[in-house]
């Protein structure tokens, strides 16, 4: 731990940090631009300069320059004052003046940094340079010429996102940004270059020119769109939500978050159930309240109830729907819409047991059945920066393109039971051994109980390390599965059993036409599929538009905060629930927000708790002996639900991302 | 002065031909391995080798023998530097800079093409002295014909067995690799030119690590200059007293000298260090253009160093200290001579052309200062400019100087600052008469 | 001075150059150049491939050569690297073309010890023989181009066309080479005066022995 005097005050700081975090833990602002955490070091942008003794009797680049014993360090100095004052004067000779017409403006740090350490005035007198857009694909807007060449996107591209799509080319003055040839990056993660970038030549695309960042109301929310959780910010004008940015959570999202998670949100304003609808005569009609509940309440159920929980449900609905339920005489929840019955005897078969930070420790990760980049595309990056630091990958299940290196094993359930020895060999000298089991494994008879067993085989319980783990891509389906939204046989044995009523919270992937006999009742937000096969349709709010408990697929308890209303007549789900139930005769027992999250923390304390759930470690004795080939659940990684496929941005990626479409850029 | 007892006078030139290095420097006579030999080289290497890794270091040290390339570096010590026996496997690797781009120099080239056997011969010796495991010369990739002949000298050294498997019977194996460059002065930079042999861009890494802890592949590098390298055997066959008996204290040996610009005749030729400049023109070089009087200034040391005005430099001893003390240096020994017909703001200003075309690009002030500061430049070569400008540029320099992560932006700095400091009043006439007259128009190209 | 480079429409290049691939010699070449560097480290060769290629390409097209699209991505396939990290290095590196350029590539070097020693006569001589800088002559015959320091100052000024210097030029040795090249000669390369290579002109000033016979100077040591 060595010792430095930052301006005079001495402090230790840790072994191996830079004498840029040594000034950040004294307290002292360095402004910087190519140096992000996340990232390699780059110390091009050379405005962390700082004065460091002993050393050259020049300012050093204080982000590369490691701390060490008896350093002194100036940041206050003459020569570091002069040292900013020229970088920021360079940085802005060819950068445009445009600031009032870019998208950055507000939140741009070039412009926080010149009023901060900038001259006053600039003294170049020579023609600016232009540099022509880039095409970035349908995220990220460019306007080269404000770019300040710091590399950020280009070591996020290559480093994070495994696509190194993204490069510097030329040299000098007419270095350029660009993806290659100008083609869109195919990356799920483009969007976060706009937030690396430093400067208003990345921006976001779908947001271009919608507001101002101090004009947004600022939201702490919970992700639907995948079952990682990511932690976001969404930022609304009156009743829309504008955009969505990650905010940093080092267990869950770090600081990034997928083009799904971020440009979902032009979805929310779009194909939305905005009054309550009722069947008449086949055709689905706009009625009151009053109507539809008169319409469920005519419905002659005796008990035979069922509800199935759709994939972006927070714990309270599914609480309320569960209450609701039970105080009608059902018993049947189902939330694996797309007909999986795993067995869920111990919730700890079917998490992710290894926390997410601690993955990227592993040493030896063997992937089964996953498209990890479609699935969860941040857990994909914590592989990506396991195998930085050593990790071996083995893959069993269809070849695909992860951004990384994998040794495929065969697409192949059968080789479960008769792995090749190399991987028994990899296992057998790992540390902190790994399993991932997606998707396409839960989905195969037999390939869980496999699965299961190879945590033996494969040693992946060591002490205080948990490598069994099953990769959801549901947000709702951990807490669902706490909440008891699994019935034996899964929804085939619920279509089975023809419930009277089905209640359908927001459950758009289901194949309704297994309940042609019953009643369906549609509590949810987005004219999809479960609204078209409903005979009554209750507007709801998206996650946007309620608070509410999150569980994700490492049993992660989270909350989200509500930022804005719903649209329309659309109601929280909850009170919803709650007024039906009252028309149904049967009264359910909270009448607030916070009443109904106390019933549901009594019932299952875990969820009252921010964190992780602690479910135990038991292995249940299942089926073995899987055969044949793994498929894989998701066929469009940009149309995964109700929200996205209605939203334009969303359905752009996917024609152009997926389905190769070119779109001919609008001439201005 | 100090009241020491006077020292004997040092040599300073002329050199007399046996007391020269590179016999063969203007390619009278063949290139080829048995030719050299005839001439010295591999001469026994194997004996050069025996006296041991740390003894090699040593004479190279006593010699005093100091980088060639530029900064001047003591060269045995840069060899001390890398690690004596590897403690993770990592091989240690020896690069050397044949990237010859400097405008001005033109030494490597003679010696490459005239007499590459003396720097493969320097390769093993210098590789073997720092244990490294290959040698890669980095030639640049405009030098066409003096790679073609690198390539088949190096192919010859391995037919006779100087080097790869046991190299000259030493018991050591040493490979010698060829890397051609692509057209990029960037690449002479040390770090910036093991980035391009390892098939990168030529952007010069953040030091700390240094090469000689993670250089090339990761591995303990060093990287030296073509010349130093090539003198190497010579040194050990005749002693680090004799390399010591030519030029001033610390500035110690002979040296190839570039001449280039308004003399007579323009040469490369091996004289002692610390010739005066006065000398080393009359004799070599058929004197200046016009003669002595017609004397303007002088680039000693090729374009990164600020020029010097013709009195200055007349009587100056050309070598590392002599040329600091006039606010210039040696650097590579490219001397450019330019006499009173010279467009002088034009001139310098060709040079900030030059660094803003081959800056990488990597960092800020380089990168964007280099642009400037040539755009300045050209408007105070036509006097389009304000008196003002000229100050503002001088801080401009001073903005960049310093502030890079190579030297690069020193380099395209200090001929500016040369410029100002001993031409202002051009300059000042230029704008005080583009003043009086209507704008000049160019001639667009 | 440096105009932006025009790169050729992807769509044609990738018509014209997709099918590309090694000839015989140049694929052992390749496995020749490759071996030259550690197992793993093969994207060291990538900057040889490309001149290799280049080259490969100037024969093909009876240019001095250029890297169309197709054919780093063929390098960039052979090396395992992104395209994107050999694009980046094709367009820093200034000896690749980016576009297609003449027979004869005429790069006179412009910086300031040519331009002492009258490379603006040498640039007055390709303009008067209709080259133009940053083009090719519309017989496809030459395409002039001012690039840096070539290093061979002491024999300035200087132009590199396609593989050879011609040194110590004048404005009217500078129109003979161009009308040799012309007319399908080969005009003499290196110094165009009375000198060996960087020796005084004239004769040498040391080293008189070495005029005449592979003298040893060893004879006179100490």
């Amino acid at each position: 731990m060595p010792k430095v005097k930052v301006d005079g005050v001495e402090l230790e700081v840790p072994a191996g940090a830079t004498v840029l975090q040594a000034c950040e833990q004294a307290g002292k602002e360095i402004p910087r631009f190519c140096y992000h955490e996340r990232l390699s070091i780059a110390g091009n942008c050379r405005m962390c300069l700082v004065e460091v003794k002993p050393g050259p009797p020049k300012p050093q680049a204080s982000c590369a320059l490691p701390a060490t014993e008896g350093q002194e360090i100036r940041t206050d100095s003459e020569m570091v004052k002069k040292a900013r004052e020229g970088v920021m004067e360079f940085l802005l000779i060819n950068h445009p003046l445009d600031c009032p017409i870019c998208d950055q403006g507000g939140e741009c740090d070039l412009q926080d940094q010149s009023v901060a350490y900038g001259r006053g005035s600039s003294r170049y007198d020579e023609n600016k340079r232009a540099v022509t857009e880039k095409n970035m694909g349908p995220i990220v807007k460019t306007v080269m010429t404000r770019c300040i060449q710091c590399t950020r996107c280009v070591r996020f591209a290559e480093e994070v996102a495994g696509v190194p799509e993204i490069g510097a080319i030329y040299r000098g003055e007419n270095m350029q940004i660009t993806t290659y040839l100008e083609h869109a990056a195919k990356s799920e993660l483009s969007g976060n270059v706009v937030d690396l970038c430093p400067v208003g030549a990345l921006t976001s695309k779908p947001y271009a020119f919608e507001a101002r960042p101090w004009e947004l109301k600022k939201t702490h929310a919970i992700d639907v769109m995948d079952a990682l959780g990511t932690n976001i910010r969404l930022d609304s004008r009156g009743r829309q939500v504008l955009r969505a940015v990650p905010r940093i959570n080092d267990d869950v999202n770090e600081e990034w978050a997928s083009d799904k998670t971020r440009h979902n949100v032009d979805g929310l304003v779009r194909k939305r159930l905005d009054k309550p609808f009722v069947r008449k005569d086949g055709k689905l009609v706009p009625a009151t309240w009053a109507e539809a509940f008169a319409v469920v309440a005519a419905v002659q159920h005796g008990g035979s109830v069922a509800a199935i929980a759709g994939d972006l449900l927070d714990c309270e609905t599914m609480f309320a729907g569960r209450a609701l339920v039970e105080k009608l005489g059902g018993t049947m929840l189902e939330g694996r819409q797309t007909g999986l019955s795993y067995d869920v005897s111990s919730l700890s078969s079917v998490v992710f047991n290894t926390p997410l930070a601690d993955l990227e420790t592993a040493d030896v990760i063997l992937l089964v059945g996953t498209n990890l980049r479609w699935e969860a595309p941040l857990v994909n990056t914590r592989i990506r920066k396991a195998i930085k630091k050593g990790a071996k990958v083995f893959g069993l299940g269809p070849e695909i393109d992860l951004t990384y290196k994998v040794e495929w094993l065969g697409n192949d359930a059968s080789l479960l039971a008769k792995l090749p020895d190399v991987v028994i060999e990899a296992f057998k000298g790992a540390a902190r051994p790994a399993m991932i089991v997606g998707g396409g494994v839960l989905a195969k008879d037999g390939a869980h109980g496999d699965t299961l067993a190879l945590v033996e085989t494969l040693g992946l319980i060591k002490d205080g390390w948990n490598g069994y783990n099953v990769l959801h891509f549901a947000a709702a389906r951990m807490g669902g599965l706490m909440l008891g939204y699994a019935t034996n046989g899964g929804i085939k044995a619920v279509a089975q059993a023809a419930p009277k009523l089905l209640i359908s919270l927001g459950a758009d992937e289901v194949d309704y036409a297994a309940f042609e006999g019953s009643f369906k009742l549609y509590v949810g937000h987005h004219g999809d599929k479960g609204a078209h096969a409903a005979d009554v349709i209750l507007p709801g709010a998206s996650y946007a538009e309620k608070a509410g408990t999150y569980v994700n697929l490492e049993g992660r308890v989270q909350f989200g905060e509500k930022a804005v209303f719903a649209p329309g007549d659309a109601r929280e789900d909850w009170s919803i629930l709650r007024a039906l139930s009252e028309a149904l005769g049967a009264k359910l027992s909270f009448d607030s927000f916070e009443q109904l999250r106390a019933e549901m923390v009594e019932a299952i304390p875990a969820l009252g708790v921010e964190g992780l759930a602690d479910y135990g470690w038991s292995v249940p004795s299942l089926p073995t002996g899987a055969t044949g080939e793994f498929g894989s659940p998701i066929k469009d990684f940009y149309l995964t639900n109700a929200i996205c496929r209605a939203s334009p941005t969303m359905q752009q990626c996917s024609a152009e991302l997926i389905h190769g479409v070119e779109f001919a850029e609008a001439a201005e | 002065m100090s009241d020491a007892p006077a020292a004997p006078a040092p040599f300073v030139g002329p050199l007399a031909d046996k007391d020269r290095i590179f016999t063969n420097v203007h390619g009278f006579q063949d290139w080829g391995i048995d030719a050299a030999m005839k001439r010295g080289d591999w001469d026994n290497t194997k004996k050069l080798m025996e006296i041991g890794q740390d003894a090699i270091i040593d004479t190279i040290k006593a010699s005093n023998l100091r980088g060639r390339g530029g900064a001047g570096f003591p060269t045995g010590m840069k060899w001390s530097f890398m690690p004596k026996e590897s403690k993770d496997g990592r091989p240690s690797f020896l690069v050397i800079n044949a990237d010859e781009s400097e405008p001005g120099s033109c030494k490597d080239r003679e010696i490459i093409r005239h007499d590459p056997h003396k720097l493969i011969e320097g390769a093993l010796i210098a590789g073997f002295a720092m244990r490294a495991r290959a040698a890669y010369i980095y030639i640049r990739g405009e030098f066409i014909y003096e790679a073609k002949v690198l390539f088949a000298a190096v192919e010859q050294a391995y037919e006779k067995g100087f080097i790869g498997k046991n190299a000259c019977g030493s018991g050591y194996d040493f490979d010698v690799f060829v890397h051609r460059g692509a057209g990029a002065y960037i690449c002479g930079e040390e770090t910036a030119q093991i980035e391009s042999i390892e098939g990168k861009k030529g952007q010069p890494r953040l030091k700390p690590p240094f090469p000689a802890g993670a250089g090339l592949y990761g591995c303990p590098t060093t990287v030296n200059n073509v010349e130093s390298i090539a003198v190497s055997p010579t040194i050990l066959r005749r002693g680090a007293a004799w390399f010591n008996s030519f030029g001033r204290e610390n500035n110690r040996g002979t040296k190839l000298f570039q001449i280039s610009g308004h003399v007579n005749k323009p040469c490369v030729v091996e004289e002692s260090m610390s010739i005066p400049f006065r000398e080393l023109i009359d004799r070599h070089c058929g004197g200046i253009r016009g003669g002595w009087d017609n004397l303007l200034a002088v680039i000693p040391g090729g374009s990164s160093v600020p020029l010097v005005p013709a009195k200055e430099i007349m009587d100056a001893p050309m070598d590392f200290d002599g040329l600091r003390a006039l606010g210039s240096g040696l650097g590579t020994a490219a001397v450019i001579v330019m006499d009173k017909s010279t467009d002088i703001v034009r001139a310098i200003s060709r040079l900030s052309y030059f660094y803003k075309h081959e800056s990488c690009g990597q960092c800020t002030p380089c990168r964007e200062g280099t642009g400037w500061m040539w755009r300045v430049m050209e408007r105070l070569r036509t006097g389009d400019a304000d008196q003002s400008e000229i100050d503002m540029l001088f801080q401009v320099t001073k903005q960049v100087e310093g502030h890079t992560i190579c030297a690069l932006g020193d380099a395209a700095a200090w001929p500016i600052q040369g410029l100002i400091r001993h031409f202002r009043p051009e300059i000042e006439r230029r704008i005080n008469e583009n003043k009086g007259s209507a704008p000049v128009m160019e001639a667009a190209e | 001075m440096a105009d932006a480079v025009h790169i050729p429409d992807e769509a044609e290049t990738r018509a014209r150059w997709g099918a590309f691939e090694w000839t015989a010699e140049n694929a052992e070449q390749a496995k020749k150049v490759i071996a030259r560097y550690p197992a793993g480290r093969q994207q060291s060769a990538v900057m040889p491939l490309l001149d290799l290629a280049q080259r490969q390409v100037g024969a093909e097209t009876q240019t001095n050569g250029w890297l169309p699209v197709p054919v780093m991505e063929y390098i960039g396939r052979q090396l395992d690297m992104p395209y994107m990290r050999v694009y980046e290095v094709a367009t820093f590196y200034t000896m690749y073309n980016l576009a297609p350029v003449g027979r004869y590539h005429v790069q006179v070097c412009g910086t300031t010890p040519c331009m002492l020693r009258g490379s603006d006569d040498v640039f007055a001589a390709c303009k008067n023989k209709g080259l133009v800088k940053g083009g090719t002559t519309p017989d496809g015959l030459f395409t002039l181009t001012e690039v840096e320091c070539l290093g061979a100052c002491a024999n300035a000024p200087m132009v590199q066309i396609n593989d050879d210097n011609f040194e110590d030029l004048t404005y009217d040795s500078t129109v003979a080479i161009l009308e040799t090249l012309a007319a399908g000669g080969q005009p003499k390369i290196g110094p165009q005066i009375d000198r060996q290579t960087s020796a005084p002109e004239g004769g040498p000033t040391t080293l008189k022995e070495m005029v005449t016979e592979n003298h040893d100077y060893r004879g006179d040591w100490a």
